[in-house]
């Protein structure tokens, strides 16, 4: 997806014919008004909105599967085990993955912490060296400090460029014979940077090192093949792949998930209990403890199944369109510096306006019906690399259209002619 | 004018206004005129913690009643304190403390008040009456 050819897409007829109309049809939240006016939803990247099949999945799981998984004996546990191992089958198909290498956490957070936690006690000693960047979420920042603080192992950072794309040349210098993990994302969250993750993969393993992606902004918006990429480790949350919050996913090659401790103790990952020995399950069970998020793992099957039904790839298209004519239109306002505009780029534009603080611009669009996030997006260090207080995202989905993007910058000219 | 006059001649003055962007409008025009802080104030030390935007707040005690400066990188956030300042400037530390203000609902502005908002309008109440507190305290 390349937005340096943008010239001859500048349209609002875009060629790839997805029937937004009745797409929208299926999201009963898009049509409701906030103070009183329609409500365009381009916060994407912090939530996506739900439809009906999902909100109806919910409903129907507790009207009429409800029940505990994995050791019942009777008929409705027998059917919340089998919906939830067939949600399991789901996601690894999606992902091109075993199923048995699909665990569920609580969302791309967890996913990343059972890692550092795991893959860490396991892996990394006193010295060792984990690679992170410097367009990392917190989430994806955070367990490595603390991994590193209990290892006394050193973290190293992949510098950015000021258009926002991974340093590559310096994280070649970075990988060493004491790095164990190198920990990126594969779409900045800020910036909507696609990181070359290809390459990544292929000259840490070169080395014999593995790789986890953050695959959060990723998965909503394209098809993701793990055993393509030769990832070591994928994670995601549901909530911005159109399903339930609370459900997440980490996908991990075997090898490692084998060779890792549990992260918590509980039940369900254990074998065999007695008072002085515990012996642990196989993994994917070893890594989830207690009862899950039985209803929103099964309901994230169908929100998956929901994407696919209208093409990852058609999604791709159409959101690519939005991007181009939002960046273009934007682009054209006095003042705007679009902060992320790397040529490989997700649905994301964050901005700054000049003289003007974020903030005032996120309130003032959100009077006029326009969601949008404001602020360092969990993403202090790279925020502070571009020297700003922050900035204006606005993220889309397949849900949204053209006439939005044309009222966002009807909202924004006013917000701007206010604040000036 | 006491604490709650004030308060009471803000809520009408928000009255006129029939829509949203008009009463931010006023908003920005107060964050406009906000009793400016001096510039030797706008360190850490006189920033308010918890909000989105940068916003310093100044404090002192003349002749017994205290008066409030502020300033903030963000318009919006500089009305709203703008309109807190307006409400407890120029009144003893006492007055400041036991004042129950009550106008931020009464204009619709609730929502900032709420603590997972980041304009932090709660947090700049609870420095205006803390160093309220400090005041009476050196005073006494």
């Amino acid at each position: 997806m390349d937005i340096t050819a943008k010239s001859k897409t500048l349209t609002k007829e875009p060629e790839s014919k997805l029937d937004v109309e009745t797409i929208r049809k299926d999201f009963p939240i898009l049509h409701t008004k906030v103070h009183g006016q329609p409500l365009v939803y381009f916060d994407n990247a912090a939530t996506s909105q739900k439809p009906l099949i999902v909100l109806d999945a919910i409903q129907e799981y507790y009207k009429e599967t409800n029940s505990n998984v994995h050791r019942g004996i009777h008929y409705l546990s027998n059917k919340a085990t089998n919906e939830f191992e067939a949600s399991r089958k789901t996601i690894a198909t999606h992902l091109n993955a075993s199923h048995e290498e699909i665990i569920f956490t609580r969302g791309t957070t967890e996913a990343i912490n059972l890692v550092a936690f795991s893959f860490g006690e396991a892996f990394v000693k006193n010295g060792d060296e984990i690679i992170i960047s410097h367009m990392e979420h917190h989430s994806n920042i955070v367990p490595w400090q603390m991994l590193c603080e209990r290892k006394n192992a050193v973290l190293k950072v992949i510098p950015i460029t000021q258009e926002g794309e991974l340093k590559m040349d310096e994280f070649k210098k970075l990988l060493s014979s004491k790095t164990k993990l190198v920990a990126v994302t594969h779409v900045s969250n800020t910036l909507g940077t696609i990181n070359p993750v290809e390459e990544i993969i292929e000259l840490a393993h070169a080395k014999n090192i593995s790789v986890l992606l953050d695959g959060a902004q990723a998965v909503p918006h394209m098809k993701v093949d793990v055993k393509k990429l030769d990832v070591d480790f994928y994670c995601f949350s549901g909530h911005k792949l159109f399903g339930p919050t609370g459900i997440g996913v980490l996908y991990g090659k075997s090898k490692w998930l084998n060779q890792m401790p549990p992260y918590q103790g509980g039940g369900e990952m254990i074998k065999e209990v007695t008072l002085t020995k515990t012996t642990y399950n196989e993994p994917p069970l070893r890594f989830e403890a207690g009862t899950p998020n039985i209803e929103a793992s099964i309901v994230l099957a169908k929100a998956i199944d929901y994407v696919n039904k209208i093409g990852l790839d058609k999604i791709a298209k159409y959101e690519h369109d939005l991007l181009l004519y939002a960046t273009e239109k934007l682009e054209k306002i006095e003042g705007v510096k679009i902060i992320g505009t790397a040529p490989h780029k997700t649905a994301v534009i964050s901005f700054i306006v000049e003289g003007i603080h974020p903030s005032d611009i996120g309130i003032l669009l959100d009077k006029q019906g326009v969601a949008v996030r404001t602020g360092h997006h969990c993403t202090q260090p790279l925020i502070d690399c571009f020297k700003i207080p922050g900035t204006v995202r606005a993220s889309f989905a397949f849900y949204n259209t053209f006439d939005e993007i044309d009222i966002f910058l009807k909202a924004l000219n006013k917000a701007i002619s206010m604040l000036k | 004018m006491s604490i709650e006059e004030t308060e009471n001649e803000i809520v009408e003055e928000f009255e006129i206004f029939g829509d949203w962007m008009e009463k931010y409008e006023h908003i920005i025009e107060i964050g406009n005129s906000v009793p400016k802080i001096d510039e030797k104030y706008k360190n850490e030390a006189h920033e308010i913690k918890g909000c989105q935007s940068k916003v310093w707040l100044h404090s002192e005690l003349k002749d017994g009643k205290i008066i409030y400066s502020a300033d903030s990188n963000a318009i919006i956030t500089k009305g709203l304190v703008g309109l807190v300042i307006r409400v407890f400037s120029d009144h003893t530390p006492e007055e400041i403390i036991n004042a129950d203000i009550s106008f931020i609902d009464k204009i619709g502005l609730h929502e900032h008040l709420s603590p997972t908002r980041s304009n932090g309008l709660t947090a700049m109440i609870k420095q205006i009456k803390f160093d309220a507190l400090a005041l009476r305290a050196i005073s006494n």
